[in-house]
């Protein structure tokens, strides 16, 4: 058997490329398995949103810990990868909407993050290019907006440039519990490789390899339906979204604009994920209902991505309940981009110090038990 | 289950095709996103610039003629839809745009031909106001009986290169030189093969011939420069290299094109498995001989399937109409035997046509850092490079996350060829393991507001 490492992780989005760089900053020894091409997946494919705001209470502290990072991805992996603090602002179409979202500025002010509250009169000074048919809305100026190309591959990057190991196109077939610690066999046959500590970051393919160990939970797949302009000059400035979701839009720096509404579909074992012909139609309508301006945009292309989703659409964060060195981070149902550097953060930190101050536990996988018998 | 046909593209391929399914007593449905039938090569000037057939298509008249009266002689049985873009494809389903807004058209049959476009070899300055692709330059004579300049140079790589100069000069412009890259005649070895193209070898011969005549330059084996430009960034001249001298020619447009590219993203989006054309130098979609897909019930055919001109194109859509009537248990009325043999026997002529006048991809993958290649996102060959070498990577979708290349409004239809070549060349690997890049919908670009609004 070659050689030992004190962790290896299965999966390099972002959250598995973050974990790598945090753990070997915190003097592991690191190798990551990629199946694919790091940030492939979902973290390479998706919207680019970088919010706070609207999330559940049960990962505030997560992603309060998240915009920390975000905010200093320069110095920590030596590129901002387009991250700007264009500001979230969230609409609210009802007077009800208006109510959540003062009450939700309450709860983001516990965790320290500031939003103000903007009445229909202050949408149509400040933000002019929305159609005039909101109640009102929320804004957040620190959230933003980055490049999911570039995220996951600058923390591979600077992780490797730290001497952990990637193996990129080298899926993980079998792990499995030994003696101190874990056996990692990859499907190419290559050797099997032995290691202290095991971290499970495979995105919508986690509870597959949580089933290795008999921690079973549901994930399903999700692929939300994005869509992108060709560039127009500076127009829209933060990013936007609306109460109840649907339609999300933002303006890159180059000048396209950016948007999502629905789902297409995916599915996790071919690899595959398309875009709805009739879903772009209605996220169109939804884009140019919100920035009447669009109407004369032209669109240039429609994707998705393959995502795991949780039954309660809060994603997996912890040690796992059965297995001691094991610790799983997926099925992040839509919006794990912005919280996948936090994601590697508190994994370093419980793998390695056995504990973190962040508070995950909301995200236990035990919130789940008995837990169910995955879908075949 | 009962049968819904639907043919992608009113060309040569596809009329063919809708022939054959009409006499097997189908009723057929026709998209194609021109306003009148005949793909680019029969595509006709619009009713107030009509000319004589034989002045539009010189050689191809004839075909032209029947090409009209097939058309006319099925009219009344097949539901053709012009103006009408496919811009996205699924099982059983497509999804258009035409002037009334967006709609969708089930099908449980399909065949694809929607032909070729332009492949171009970027060079110094061709982005120029005044340089036109060949098959603009072509369309704008043979659709709005508009030439693009006065003095035209006429540049790139292909039999399509001296047709378009020879019915320019024809229409009266002054064609200034006719410069091609390639070494047509060089190989000797290839003669017997290219011989075997007969009259189509022979028409090309004409056309050289024609333009000589009227004292036209034409060079071969020649490196094109720089496209010179004025102060409005008009096109004023063309540097260029012949037999390691030094020249420039001057004009007021360029048409440059290096032969046809397929147009490959339905097949995409249908996912139909593609294989790499050494030849051709693109990832082609896979079929077997009669052009039944790796997909069940789609076709393909034309230029769509692999760049062979309009005869062929024509036999491959009988053969794709046959496939799918046999699939269907019905019998097919055409000479199957016939068309195979067709295409066997004009593959060689392809194949040495293809060598003879190859794509420029040495010239394109030394292009100089400096010069832009993909014009949408402003990108030069440089700034590929330097994405190739910064993050370690030969694949073109990796590449193109990275710098945008392709990332367009052409959405790499235009700088896709160049851009492989450049990141093969750069990473020193293969054009093939570059891979590909992946159509995604819209086809092409469409105006939010027309895909909102649909129709009624
Ligand atoms: C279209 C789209 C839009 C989205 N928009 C947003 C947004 O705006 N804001 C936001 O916060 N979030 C958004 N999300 C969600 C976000 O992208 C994901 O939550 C996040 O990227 C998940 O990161 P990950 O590292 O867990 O998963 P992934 O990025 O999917 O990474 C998991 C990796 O594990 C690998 N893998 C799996 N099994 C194995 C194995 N056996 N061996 C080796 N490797 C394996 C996979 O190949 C994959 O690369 C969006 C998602 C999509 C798809």
């Amino acid at each position: 058997m070659s050689a030992t490492f004190d962790i290896a992780i299965i999966g390099g989005g972002l959250a598995g490329c973050s974990t790598a760089l945090h753990a070997r900053l915190k003097g592991a020894s690191v190798i990551l398995f990629e199946r694919g091409r790091c940030g492939g997946q979902a973290s390479g494919v998706n919207y680019g949103g970088v919010r706070q705001q609207g999330r559940h209470p049960a990962e505030l502290s997560l992603s309060r810990r998240s915009r920390t990072i975000w905010g200093s991805l320069q110095q920590l992996i030596g590129t901002d990868c387009e991250f700007a603090a264009t500001g979230h602002l969230k609409l609210a179409r009802t007077d009800v909407d208006m109510e959540d979202l003062i009450a939700h500025q309450a709860l983001l002010g516990e965790h320290g993050i500031h939003a103000d509250i903007l009445e229909a009169r202050d949408l149509t000074r400040r933000f002019p290019y929305l159609s005039g048919r909101y109640a009102g809305g929320s804004y957040c100026g620190e959230d933003g907006q980055a490049n999911p190309r570039l995220v996951a591959p600058a923390f591979a990057k600077a992780a490797r440039a730290l001497g952990v190991v990637i193996r990129e196109n080298c899926k993980i077939a079998v792990a499995e519990r030994a003696e101190s610690g874990f056996v990692i066999r990859p499907a190419d046959g290559s050797p099997a490789i032995s290691v202290r500590r095991l971290i499970n970051t495979a995105g919508a393919w986690g509870a597959e390899v949580a089933a290795m160990f008999g921690d079973l939970v549901k994930e399903t797949v999700m692929a939300p339906n994005m869509c992108v302009t060709e560039p127009i000059p500076p127009l829209i400035g933060p990013n936007l979204g609306i109460c109840g979701g649907s339609i999300y839009i933002r303006q890159a720096a180059h000048g396209s604009v950016i948007f999502g509404a629905g789902l297409g579909v995916a599915d996790a074992q071919a690899l595959r994920a398309r875009p709805l012909a009739e879903v772009t139609l209605e996220a169109a309508a939804a884009a140019v209902e919100m920035v009447p301006h669009l109407r004369n945009v032209l669109l240039l292309r429609s994707w998705t991505g393959i995502e795991g989703r949780m039954p309660d659409g809060l994603p997996v964060l912890g040690a796992s309940p059965t297995v001691e060195g094991l610790f799983h981070a997926f099925g992040f149902s839509g919006h794990g981009f912005q919280l996948g550097p936090a994601v590697g953060a508190v994994l370093a930190e419980l793998s390695l110090d056995g504990d973190t101050r962040t508070s995950i536990s909301g995200l236990a996988m035990d919130r789940f038990a008995p837990f169910a018998v995955p879908a075949p | 289950m009962s049968t819904t046909a639907v043919i992608i593209g009113a060309g040569p391929a596809g009329m063919a095709a809708a022939e054959i399914l009409v006499h097997a007593g189908l009723h057929p449905t026709i998209l194609d996103e021109g306003d009148q039938p005949g793909g680019q090569i029969f595509r006709k000037p619009q009713a107030q610039l009509q000319r004589p057939l034989e002045k539009l298509y010189g050689f191809d008249a004839a075909r032209a003629r029947r090409v009209n009266a097939t058309f006319a002689s099925l009219r009344s049985k097949i539901d053709y839809r012009p103006g009408t873009q496919v811009w996205a494809a699924g099982n059983e389903i497509l999804h258009l745009i035409d002037d009334s807004g967006s709609s969708v058209q089930a099908w449980t049959h399909l065949i694809v031909a929607p032909g070729a476009m332009d492949r171009i070899a970027p060079v110094r300055g061709w982005t120029a106001a005044g340089l036109y692709s060949l098959g603009g330059a072509q369309i704008a004579l043979k659709a709005e009986a508009a030439v693009i300049g006065r003095r035209v140079i006429f540049a790139g790589s292909g039999p399509l290169l001296y047709l378009v100069a020879y019915q320019y000069a024809e229409a009266g412009v002054d064609v200034a030189a006719v410069l091609e890259t390639g070494h047509p005649f060089a190989q000797i070895a290839r003669l017997p093969a290219l011989l075997s193209g007969g009259r189509l070898f022979a028409r090309g011969l004409f056309y050289m011939a024609a333009l000589r005549k009227r004292g036209i330059p034409i060079l071969t084996g020649v490196r094109l420069q720089e496209v010179i430009r004025d102060s409005d960034d008009r096109v004023t001249a063309l540097s260029f290299r012949h037999r390691g001298m030094e020249q420039v020619e001057s004009c007021d447009a360029v048409a440059l094109g290096h032969g046809l590219r397929s147009e490959t993203q339905l097949a995409d989006l249908l996912d139909i498995e593609f294989s790499f054309d050494a030849v051709q130098r693109q990832w082609l979609p896979k079929t077997d001989q009669d052009g039944r897909s790796t997909a069940s019930n789609i076709y393909l055919a034309g230029d769509g399937l692999s760049v062979r001109g309009s005869e062929i194109a024509e036999a491959s859509g009988r053969l794709a109409a046959s496939a799918l009537l046999h699939d269907i248990g019905l019998p097919a009325p055409s000479k199957v035997e016939r068309d195979r043999r067709t295409m066997r026997s004009a593959a060689r002529f392809r194949e040495a046509l293809e060598h003879a006048f190859a794509y420029p991809h040495e010239e394109v993958a030394a292009l100089p850092d400096d010069v832009v290649v993909c014009r949408c996102e402003g990108l030069s060959a440089g700034a590929i490079r330097q994405t190739v070498e910064r993050c370690g990577e030969a694949d073109i979708n990796r590449v193109k996350a990275f710098c945008r290349v392709g990332m367009g409004r052409c959405q790499g239809r235009l700088c896709g060829a160049a851009a492989a070549e450049i990141v093969a060349a750069a990473s020193g690997t293969t054009i093939e393991s570059v891979g590909r890049m992946r159509g995604q919908a819209p086809i092409k670009p469409i105006p939010l507001a027309e895909l909102v609004r649909s129709r009624p």
